[in-house]
């Protein structure tokens, strides 16, 4: 490769880095002041393209994409805003994450209608007038759009950096985003703040999904790709800085294009393509600077937020109340296969629902109690899967050795990731499991010769008399109550009260002799070992496993599930996870519109019981928060 | 917020009570289970409902098949295999269907394939490209209907070898689909023209290719010809980087799927002129057959068909021909009845293969040109399928020798 | 023998000196208090001995074992209890189940994955809640409890580990006069019975003058003065640093931030 087509190609870096920045400065504005993880960020920056697309198709010439940049994020912005009013301001007192769960479901429901309104077809958007040419530039042709956007980005960037240092708005924003309890006391109208502030970012992603519209075409997948991008650049760049985002930006999309740029080498001994390694590249640059710098490039350490809901109540033994229900649903559960004759559907989603059980209570596990709010949950069951699939396919082994083994090769693997995850906190360390998740889904995709590829394991089914159903049903049943017992014997001993210990006042727990980060480690690991058991569960159940089934959808799965059950209770994540697998099941079949009315009924479980659905339960029996 | 409680209770009751109670029987209808991920490529696949649909209405309006009603229950497969799995076993034992047709994507038809191997249910293959469904993890319950990845390669392979071009470029997604044509095409086109020379491989992420770079690192490579597998909107984002920064020109451009109005017609004034692929020129193919679909389409939808339409359609009217052929539902019997089945098809007649379970349904190779602002394809022939795949002997050793 | 004694401690921040070339001791069963005016280094001092922060140079003695850069968890193990400034419990537990807890890690149980933590050394939590008149709140969550009682709760749990050194950081911050009275009787008490020496920071100079056994003063980092109440009233360098700054000892009396 020449020095000019090495710089020619930084350049193009450059161009991406405006589009990545758009993306992420207004998730970073957001969180830094909100601490909502707006996971519907993605899909605001979608809209912003479609509407982009139909002001510069219906109106056309200058005006209409030009100006129709600018009306998109006006629009967007009235968007943001009342998503805030209507739906996040009445949760901001549930615990901590719930609005994650809020937003989760507006993903579902706008790109839903999104399709309704503007139909299935990709939608290739004019070249913008004025623009439409490209310029030499070291011998080469830059599209002069990519030059106006390596400009508008740190032009955008500046415009912000000075409205946040020089205005009151801007003071407000820092002050909130440095320590949030204090702009309260300062008598700030908090509901304001936060709402222009939702606007604002709400804004800047509309604006950036518009100026999208003369490279890339609006299409249905871009939300989430989009939130995926913004959280990486954002947590690298430091959450709330926006000077970092940009660098954060550049150096993401440098990395890439140096991949394109360098291709196909050979090593002699091995070829590597290193186009091959965009996939991945934004999540090893994540995990990179996240073990060397914990904060971020430009973050940082946040003044510890104390959640604004009232804190957990002490666990108790299960009532007896409770344990005499326990008792009939476990009753009922192991009589499911005499029901099941005459609907053996009940026994395929009995399995699905009992493995949903167990990935969510293992997440619950570290979430919950160790206050690690984990993203990346999907790694342990795709090691768990993987690894019990791949030990049946190269060595042969018998089921029960690939179930055996599920649990120790994601236990491993949790233990790796975890040591380094446990050193950070918050959001940080959400988002480090988000990238060692996506890591080794990569790994599995990349791996072809080893894992499969893309197409994943398939055919490693269930031995007779496994094969059947039923059998196989209460194999799963039998697993599931074994692992929900343990995770909840172990939540009594002292171990689960040192983890807890450990997350409501670190420095307490140190100064009685705790090491947190060990018991968070170990607690993490044990949490990996037991959803990799739900991994290995999955594969036999599906004769099958592949990348898609551990990608993050998955861990956000996850997360919704422990989060709709109630965080602050420990039945929490198995009625989550029963309600939300068996939702997702019967909404699939219901209508077109599925991920639209998933949505709505999340929304409405979301405004219905903010301490989630255990948690409400538990309320309206008078028995607070503590099954 | 304490009156909307009951509601909700009642509410979520009652979708518990859809999803877990059976719906009554009809015994007088053959029940086929269909399954896609409509949600993640509404582009190919609402096209593609609407030609199963017409199929079914089509056969239906006849009197059925074996004097029952054909009765489609279609189901969302979620995007991934694990929910792929579900939605079948859901089809078999709630619907209680034992013939299967869809999927999309690669991955999904073959946790499909394998669904159906291990449980002795009917699949029908309609759109997933890849050979192994065919052939190393075939099975003898799996049958596809669309032409392989290695088809598709071969019907290029004259063509791109008559382009005498020696220094190649290739750029694929990163996925089955993607690595399997750029081998098969590395390995055809290697002995269709020994001199050849491979220049750089560029395979982006599936929906995230960052164009611009892409396109610049095939340009650096100085390659005379470019294959090209990308589609949908990485395409898009291809093609536009390519024409602005004058990547295209004075190259031979090979490229897979182009030609399908779902991928060309969003390019509308861009479509790159000149480039030789495989598609499907619907407003240009006049054979009676043809013309008979088209207009039949456009009546019922009011709107033109595209390939999915075309796939839709004859995967449904191959289930009703092999049921027919049957003489019945049972499944070792359908096995049989497919194997050798024949029957037409808006691209004219084709067969299903006893020897590896692949239809011989072609596809148009052709030029893209450019007429009245939108893209379409001229200068071009149908490729029929079996001229392109390998005989029974080959076949033979590909396929686990359980599938026959 | 002294139960504490540091030796030439120093520490700066950015080329200021916070701590600088800090020594004294802290003899068996005494009762010491460390003041100064705002800035002074009193924290910085503190959180060095207690392993929060790793001193640049110098020596930590505890019984004669050298701790300093140790971590705080570590130095705990040894036998030295602390509270904090700011109290905080297990807002998650209950009382009872906050002194369990620091007995279940004296005990080194702390890795336990079998037993209920509820049932082990629950009758010994009990006691030590008796001592500091907190019995009837054992089973209540911690998070419930006025701010008053949170401090209380925190002697219990630093009197856990049967410390022979407890350090305190502010004990009586932000409490009404009468219960700050209340308490450091009640510290003064309780370490008397065990024999436990005590080094404490404390803004309230009537706190101080009426309990400490001894006084050391620093000021910008450097120890001024170490005498006995009267000595420290007396001493001009010490006047000279809260009264230059504009505070007299009746002023700052109820001046705790």
């Amino acid at each position: 490769m020449t020095l000019s087509a090495f710089l020619f190609q930084a350049l193009n870096g450059l161009a991406s880095a405006s589009g990545l920045f758009f993306i992420a400065v207004g998730l970073s504005l957001i969180f830094g002041v909100t601490r909502i993880i707006n996971i519907a960020h993605g899909s605001l920056y979608m809209l912003g393209t479609y509407i982009a697309y139909s002001f510069a198709t219906r109106i056309g010439g200058g005006l209409g994409f030009w100006g129709g940049i600018v009306a998109t994020a006006l629009i967007v912005c009235v968007l943001g805003a009342l998503i805030e009013i209507l739906l996040l301001r009445r949760i901001y007192r549930a615990p901590e994450l719930f609005q994650l769960l809020a937003t989760f479901a507006l993903v579902l429901v706008i790109n839903d209608a999104t399709l309704w309104l503007w139909g299935s077809e990709d939608l290739l958007g004019p070249r913008a007038p004025g623009l439409r040419g490209a310029v030499e530039i070291f011998g080469r042709q830059l599209p002069s759009y990519d030059l106006f956007l390596i400009v508008i980005g740190p032009a955008v960037l500046l415009v912000l950096h000075f409205a946040l240092a020089k205005t009151r708005f801007g003071r407000l924003v820092r002050a909130a985003t440095q320590d949030r309890e204090m702009v309260g006391a300062l008598g700030v109208n908090q509901a304001i703040l936060f709402t222009s502030v939702f606007a604002l970012g709400a804004a800047l992603a509309g604006l950036g999904g518009a100026l999208q519209v003369a490279r890339e075409p609006a299409t249905l997948a871009t939300d989430l790709i989009a939130i995926g991008d913004a959280f990486v650049v954002v947590v690298v760049g430091g959450m709330g800085s926006i000077t970092g985002a940009y660098l954060a930006a550049v150096i993401i999309a440098e990395v890439k294009a140096l991949c394109i740029a360098i291709g196909v080498v050979d090593f002699g001994f091995i070829t590597v393509n290193f186009s091959k390694l965009t996939l991945v590249a934004e999540f090893l640059v994540m995990a990179g600077v996240l073990i060397a710098r914990p904060y971020g490039l430009l973050g940082r350490p946040q003044g510890a937020v104390r959640s604004v809901a009232e804190a957990e109540d002490p666990i108790r033994p299960a009532a007896p109340g409770l344990k005499a229900l326990a008792v009939a649903v476990l009753a009922l559960l192991m009589g499911l296969p005499l029901l099941a004759q005459a609907s053996p559907y009940l026994l395929v989603l009995g399995i699905d629902v009992l493995i949903a059980v167990i990935f969510a209570t293992s997440l619950h596990f570290i979430m919950g109690p160790g206050g690690m709010h984990s993203f990346g949950h999907a790694a342990y069951f795709g090691l768990g899967a993987y690894g019990a699939a791949l030990m049946v396919k190269w060595l042969a082994v018998p089921m029960g050795l690939g179930l055996v083994a599920a649990p120790l090769i994601a236990l491993a693997g949790a233990l790796l990731f975890g040591w380094f995850a446990v050193r950070l906190s918050g959001v940080y360390l959400a988002m480090l499991t988000l990238a060692f998740a996506q890591i080794v889904w990569a790994a599995m995709f990349q791996w072809e010769g080893f894992t499969g590829g893309s197409n994943g394991v398939i055919g490693v089914w269930p031995p007779p008399p496994f094969n059947s159903a039923a059998v196989y049903y209460l194999l799963t049943l039998a697993i599931a109550v074994i692992a929900v017992l343990l995770l909840r014997r172990f939540l009594f001993a002292p171990f689960g009260y040192a983890m807890r210990a450990g997350r409501d006042s670190p420095l307490r727990a140190e100064a009685i002799g705790i090491d947190v980060k060990r018991v968070h480690w170990l607690a993490f690991a044990i949490a990996g070992g037991i959803c990799g058991i739900a991994g290995g569960l999955f594969a036999f159940a599906k004769g099958s496993i592949s990348p898609e089934t551990i990608h993050v959808g998955r861990s956000i799965d996850g997360l919704v599930m422990v989060l709709l059950g109630g965080i602050q209770t420990l039945t929490g994540p198995i009625v989550g996870a029963s309600v939300f697998a068996t939702l997702q099941d019967t909404v699939m079949r219901q209508t077109e519109y599925w991920r639209a009315l998933l949505g709505l009924i999340i929304l409405l479980l979301v405004l219905a019981f903010p301490q989630g659905i255990v948690g409400a339960v538990a309320q309206i029996f008078g028995r607070r928060r503590s099954p | 917020m304490n009156t909307m409680r009951p509601v909700l209770y009642l509410a979520m009751a009652g979708a518990f009570a859809l999803g877990l109670i059976r719906p009554a029987d009809a015994q007088n209808t053959i029940k086929i289970g269909e399954l896609n991920s409509y949600k993640i490529q509404p582009q190919f696949l609402d096209p593609y409902k609407k030609g199963w649909e017409m199929a079914v209405d089509e056969v239906n309006a006849k009197g059925g098949v074996l004097g029952k009603k054909l009765e489609v229950i279609s189901r969302d497969d979620g995007g991934n295999p694990g929910d792929a799995v579900r939605a079948a076993d859901e089809l078999v034992t709630r619907e209680g269907v034992n013939i299967i047709a869809g999927t999309f994507l690669s991955h999904i038809g073959l946790a499909v394939t394998n669904f159906a191997g291990q449980k002795k249910v009917f699949f029908l293959a309609a759109e997933p490209l890849t050979d192994k469904i065919t052939w190393q993890n075939g099975n003898r319950y799996t049958f596809r209907l669309r032409p392989s990845t290695y088809m598709q390669v071969a019907m290029l392979i004259p063509d791109a070898a008559a382009a005498k071009k020696k220094r190649w470029a290739l750029v694929y997604p990163n996925f089955e689909y993607g690595q399997s044509a750029a081998e098969n095409f590395k390995a055809m086109l290697k002995k269709a023209q020994p001199d050849v020379e491979f220049v750089t491989e560029q395979a982006p992420p599936l929906g995230k290719v960052d164009a611009g770079a892409v396109v610049q690192a095939l340009d650096d490579a100085k390659p005379d010809a470019i294959f090209n597998v990308l589609f949908g909107a990485d395409l898009s984002k291809l093609v536009r980087e390519g024409n602005t920064r004058g990547v295209f020109k004075n190259r031979t451009v090979v490229s897979l799927l182009t030609g399908e109005p779902e991928y060309l017609d969003p390019l509308k004034d861009e479509s790159p002129v000149g480039w030789i692929v495989t598609g499907y020129p619907w407003d240009k193919i006049k054979t009676p057959a043809h013309t008979a679909f088209v207009d039949a389409y456009k009546k019922k939808f009011n709107d033109y068909p595209r390939l999915g339409s075309i796939v839709g359609y004859a995967t449904f009217k191959s289930l009703a021909a092999g049921i027919a052929k049957a003489g019945s539902t049972d499944t070792e019997k359908l096995v049989e009845a497919f194997k050798g089945l024949k029957l037409d098809s808006p691209f004219g007649p084709f067969e299903y293969r006893a020897s590896d379970h692949q239809a011989t349904m072609g596809a148009y190779v052709g030029k893209i040109a450019m007429e009245g602002g939108k893209g379409t394809m001229v200068d071009f022939k149908y490729v029929d399928g079996k001229d392109v795949l390998p005989g029974p002997e080959e076949v033979k050793k590909l396929r686990p020798a359980s599938a026959n | 023998m002294s139960v504490l004694a540091v030796k030439s401690l120093s520490k700066s921040f950015g080329g200021v000196h916070a701590v600088n070339q800090v020594s004294f001791t802290v003899a068996r069963g005494e009762f010491l208090a460390l003041i100064g005016p705002n800035g002074a280094g009193k924290s910085t001092c503190f959180n060095m001995i207690n392993g929060q922060l790793a001193p640049d140079s110098g020596e930590i003695l505890f019984e004669d074992k050298n701790i300093a850069g140790l971590a705080p968890r570590d130095i705990w193990r040894l036998g030295v209890g602390r509270t904090f400034q700011v109290a905080a419990t297990f807002g998650s537990m209950t009382v009872v189940e906050n002194v369990q807890m620091a007995l279940i890690s004296h005990g080194r149980e702390t890795y336990g994955l079998w037993r209920p933590a509820a049932s082990l050394h629950r009758e010994r939590a009990i006691d030590l809640l008796a001592q500091v008149g907190m019995r009837e709140a054992a089973d209540r969550p911690s998070r419930e409890l006025a701010y008053g009682d949170v401090k209380r709760i925190e002697l219990a749990i630093a009197l856990a580990n049967e410390p022979r050194l407890l350090l305190m950081d502010e004990p009586t911050a932000g409490m009404a006069p009468r219960e700050r009275n209340d308490l450091i009787k009640l510290v003064k008490q309780l370490v008397v019975e065990r024999g436990i020496s005590v080094l404490f920071t404390e803004h309230s100079m009537d706190v101080v003058f009426a309990y400490a056994d001894r006084i050391i003063v620093l000021a910008r980092g450097r120890l001024i003065a170490d005498g006995d109440a009267a000595a420290i009233r007396e001493n001009p360098q010490v006047q000279e640093v809260y009264f230059g700054t504009g505070k007299t000892f009746a002023h700052a009396q109820g001046a705790a931030p």
